[in-house]
């Protein structure tokens, strides 16, 4: 199979839930090696479109491409997926937590735990119940870097929690990604301070792209900081 | 650095570069930090900074020598032409905005004596309270 420079191909997708059109035909191309900001108020649509593409909702009509291949059983595994939920086990230590969450990857590698442990500041014996938001989001972050899928998804990874977390997460990203192999999407309601993690954007607002681009591109266009341009679109 | 601004970050990376040339805190033949330790440093997206390193590469203020790292040219007339450069920007910058305002060159001129001695005289009066 010939495998394209696309990370991502989404073409005219929809999906309706009772009552509400979540997605209204939405379109991207998502370059391998880049890093997607996927921005927009809640209920916009974001974590709709990241289910799609994990495989977690089927789209009402349209079609998505995971590096040139329909959603199957064999993307899935391509994918590293954070939801926006609290996932995590309470009752399990943080040692647990990542001993349980390796058995579901092959691609897991051990050797980085001690370290993005470390890094991220998480003691491994402590209990998720006693873990803070903001701690938990760290947690959750280790589960994705820990493997070396090739696309990762991080719905909300910056929602709630306390600033030296959201600054750690920030710095775990620009440490772990490897541009060379992997392609990264994070949505977020608030650009805030993380504006400088994204290669490119994607503005959406119920359920529609708005405005998509690289970020740098977009700065100049618009003479305007992503987050600045993007409380003005979404104002 | 200021990420919130409508500069594009790669842009703010050589800029300060070029700032940290013209002052002389960066000397022709000074290593330079790798791409993934600026990045880490910056907190920002590896690729931005490759972007950077790759434009300065083109504009002949670094050079990357493999397995070694990257460094500040070693090119005797690199701290003054940063410097030239610099300044004619903030020269030109200054006098479109006095044009866009309606004055023009000789009049700029005029004002901008007028402020250099007021500025002379207020900085010698801090100096004498001291």
């Amino acid at each position: 199979m010939i495998q394209g420079s696309q990370a991502l191909v989404v073409r005219d997708l929809r999906k309706k839930y009772p009552g509400t059109e979540a997605l209204k035909g939405i379109d991207l191309t998502l370059p391998k090696g880049e890093i997607c900001g996927l921005l927009g108020p809640n209920g916009s649509g974001k974590s709709t479109l990241l289910k799609c593409v994990i495989g977690l909702l089927q789209a009402d009509s349209g079609t998505i491409e995971i590096f040139g291949q329909k959603p199957s059983r064999h993307t899935k595994a391509q994918i590293a997926f954070v939801p926006e939920i609290d996932n995590l086990y309470r009752w399990m230590t943080v040692q647990e937590t990542i001993d349980f969450i390796s058995t579901f990857y092959e691609d897991w590698e051990p050797q980085r735990v001690p370290d993005l442990l470390d890094f991220m500041r998480l003691e491994p014996e402590k209990r998720v119940s006693s873990l803070s938001k903001g701690m938990r989001a760290r947690l959750k972050l280790i589960l994705t870097l820990a493997r070396t899928a090739p696309l990762v998804l991080l719905d909300e990874p910056f929602s709630g929690i306390d600033p030296s977390s959201r600054d750690r997460i920030v710095e775990g990203i620009v440490r772990e990604f490897k541009s060379e192999e992997q392609t990264m999407i994070i949505s977020t309601h608030a650009v805030g301070d993380t504006e400088q993690l994204f290669d490119s954007v994607v503005f959406l607002d119920e359920g529609t792209v708005n405005l998509q681009g690289n970020a740098e591109d977009l700065r100049v266009r618009y003479r305007k900081s992503i987050n600045d341009l993007f409380k003005e679109v979404f104002a | 650095m200021d990420f919130s601004t409508s500069i594009p970050i790669y842009l703010q990376i050589i800029e300060e570069f070029k700032r940290q040339i013209a002052i002389g805190s960066l000397r022709p033949g000074d290593k330079i930090p790798s791409q993934r330790e600026l990045a880490l440093e910056l907190k920002v997206n590896a690729n931005t900074v490759q972007r950077a390193y790759r434009e300065m590469e083109i504009l002949g203020l670094v050079e990357t020598l493999r397995g070694q790292g990257t460094f500040i040219c070693q090119n005797p007339r690199l701290v003054e032409e940063t410097k030239t450069e610099m300044l004619t920007n903030l020269i030109d910058e200054f006098l479109q905005a006095m044009n866009s305002l309606g004055y023009k060159e000789e009049a700029v001129l005029e004002l901008l004596k007028e402020r250099c001695e007021q500025h002379q005289i207020s900085t010698g009066q801090e100096g004498s309270n001291e």
